[in-house]
């Protein structure tokens, strides 16, 4: 990472109170870096929340800094798009564990003014979502209109929804899962592996020696990017096409196209993010599992909550696929709660839900608008 | 829209209560959730096998999940709906007579609509021409028709007096007349009507 925290061009909010935390422990200085767009109303009722995923940040509909690229979600958030800012004070915060100007592993530790690195605890989703909480209680909103998630930002959704159903109205957890699977586990294993494989990870001090195990992250990246598409987008878009020559090398350079790609992915993203950060937020999806954090099935997590869901999938989804989105749904049907469900036809892969798919962008805004509608806004 | 059909989901709204909470079973693309979200205030929900259908009930704002009655009905709780309604559905599904049980079970009420294979025009069909019968609410051919388990007026009010279920109104809706009968219908109901609506009790 080459960029400076707190420096990033986006709203702080920081609070001296110590945050509990789910494996007992405690941050006794929390920041959140996020950004918001729109304008909360005088009723402050048309809050929405959008979590991020696993890479994501705060910066959903604006440039990154960073990157100097578009917002990650801005075709779904924007002006008169499905999550409108004419119509909504839309928030976005970069998650607890991250390395976007959020408390995290490459934060200064207040006890001993250095850099965490592993002295960062290990957190969990319900942690990140309680630094959200003490976000939006210093905002002075009591109710969310929405909160809305794929991915890991869908889990952070369903631990909004279960935790705090007082404080939602609506719920929209995407492409996403109640509890990480043994294959969900795996592809996160070996990522954090590559990193700590990577002599430069230095046991995880690599800030303090100046060293930068961006071997290993970005090695963790190529991975993951992989379970995100699928064979048809990787065929539809590489296929077994060359990169920049008529035949194979018959050596291990970047032969062909999907490997030049791969190696570009992992590369950039070493640019945008810190090797530990990645280890905590993983694990923390990891961790996730609703019903055992809650003690209860689904259904009795759920059982006649007020707050009406949106859940949607996508069939060319292996990460997430439509039937761990189906699980919650039929938990939801059995507990009598209000809930949609959109399964989207699409070859795209875990990432389509960032793609454009008219269906389910008509799908956010109708839902969207009949919630509002109930509230008048 | 065609006529019949905006008749059929009128007088289905009328019998559905102020807001209330409905279950829509095949719910289609929602004209009835939304006919009972307008003009009764109701709490709609949706359930219907074809995601495309389902897709479009949420666009409008429709709350609707992908499901399979003959499956699906089991994850609703007890008394989980005031209403529950299987509008010309009934008849596709392969186990009418569970499926009747389920929506007792689920609803306090339930409003059924069947297509009645008493009717004349139908008699007349397999009885004089010997031919499996076409007509407006019987659409299809023998082979590819979704309807296997079509039953008569007369056949579905035996069933619910086997299942204890009580017939609280019938309506044979019908773009001339629509006639209204609390509980069953009069005599030659079941010749002359082209359908049924049902209001049932446990």
């Amino acid at each position: 990472m080459t960029f400076e925290q707190n420096k990033l061009p986006c709203s702080y909010f920081t609070e001296k109170k110590p945050l509990l935390l789910e494996n007992g422990t405690s941050i006794d200085e929390l920041t959140v870096a996020y950004e918001s767009y729109g304008k909360l109303n005088k009723e402050k009722s048309n809050a929405i929340i959008v979590c991020h995923a696993l890479s994501g940040d705060q910066f959903v509909a604006s440039k990154n800094p960073i990157t100097q690229k578009n917002g990650w979600w801005d075709r779904m958030v924007g002006s008169g798009k499905p999550i409108d800012t004419d119509k909504y004070f839309i928030i976005c915060a970069n998650v607890l564990g991250g390395c976007i100007g959020s408390t995290g592993p490459t934060s200064i530790d207040p006890k001993t003014d250095e850099v965490y690195g592993l002295n960062f605890p290990v957190i969990t989703i319900s942690d990140m979502v309680n630094a959200q909480l003490r976000l939006i209680n210093h905002l002075g909103i009591e109710k969310l209109l929405s909160v809305i998630g794929g991915s890991m930002g869908g889990m952070q959704v369903l631990e909004w929804a279960a935790s705090y159903p007082e404080k939602l109205l609506s719920a929209i957890p995407i492409a996403t899962s109640s509890r990480h699977t043994a294959q969900n586990i795996a592809f996160h294993e070996l990522g954090r592996q590559a990193i700590m494989a990577d002599p430069e990870w230095n046991g995880g001090n690599y800030i303090k020696k100046g060293t930068s195990p961006t071997k290993g992250l970005s090695i963790a990246r190529m991975t993951a990017h992989v379970t995100y598409l699928s064979e048809a987008s990787l065929t539809k878009k590489f296929g077994r096409r060359l990169q920049d020559k008529k035949e194979v090398s018959f050596g291990f350079d970047a032969d062909f196209q999907i490997e030049s790609y791969l190696r570009h992915q992992g590369l950039t993203f070493v640019d945008r993010f810190d090797a530990n950060s990645y280890l905590y937020i993983t694990r923390a999806m990891d961790y996730f599992d609703l019903e055992k954090t809650h003690g209860k099935s689904l259904t009795e997590i759920f059982e006649k909550t007020k707050t009406r869901f949106l859940i949607a999938s996508f069939t060319g989804d292996w990460l997430y696929p439509p039937s761990e989105n189906l699980m919650i749904v039929r938990a939801l049907s059995a507990g009598g709660v209000d809930v949609s469900f959109v399964n989207i036809e699409s070859d795209k892969g875990h990432d389509a839900f960032l793609l454009e798919e008219p269906e389910f962008d008509n799908a956010m805004k109708g839902f969207l608008e009949s919630v509002s509608k109930g509230i008048s806004i | 829209m065609i006529d019949n059909e905006r008749i059929d989901l009128d007088l289905i709204t009328s019998l559905v209560d102020e807001g209330t909470r409905v279950l829509d079973v095949g719910c289609g693309n929602g004209g009835l959730l939304e006919s009972l979200k307008e003009k009764r205030n109701a709490i709609g929900q949706g359930l219907e096998l074809k995601q495309e259908r389902v897709n479009q009930c949420v666009a409008k704002g429709l709350s609707a999940i992908q499901g399979d009655a003959d499956k699906d009905l089991s994850l609703y709780p007890d008394k989980s709906f005031d209403c529950v309604i299987l509008s010309q559905t009934i008849q596709a599904t392969s186990q009418p007579k569970l499926i009747l049980t389920e929506l007792m079970r689920i609803g306090k009420k339930a409003i059924i609509s069947i297509p009645n294979f008493g009717y004349w025009k139908v008699r007349l069909g397999l009885g004089i021409n010997g031919r499996m019968p076409i007509t407006k609410k019987l659409l299809h051919n023998w082979y590819d028709t979704p309807n296997i388990h079509l039953c008569t007026i007369l056949d579905f009010i035996n069933l619910c007096d086997e299942l204890n279920i009580q017939i609280e109104k019938t309506i044979i809706p019908s773009p001339r007349k629509i006639k209204s009968f609390d509980g069953l219908p009069g005599k030659f109901t079941n010749l002359f009507s082209e359908e049924a609506i049902f209001l049932i009790r446990t």
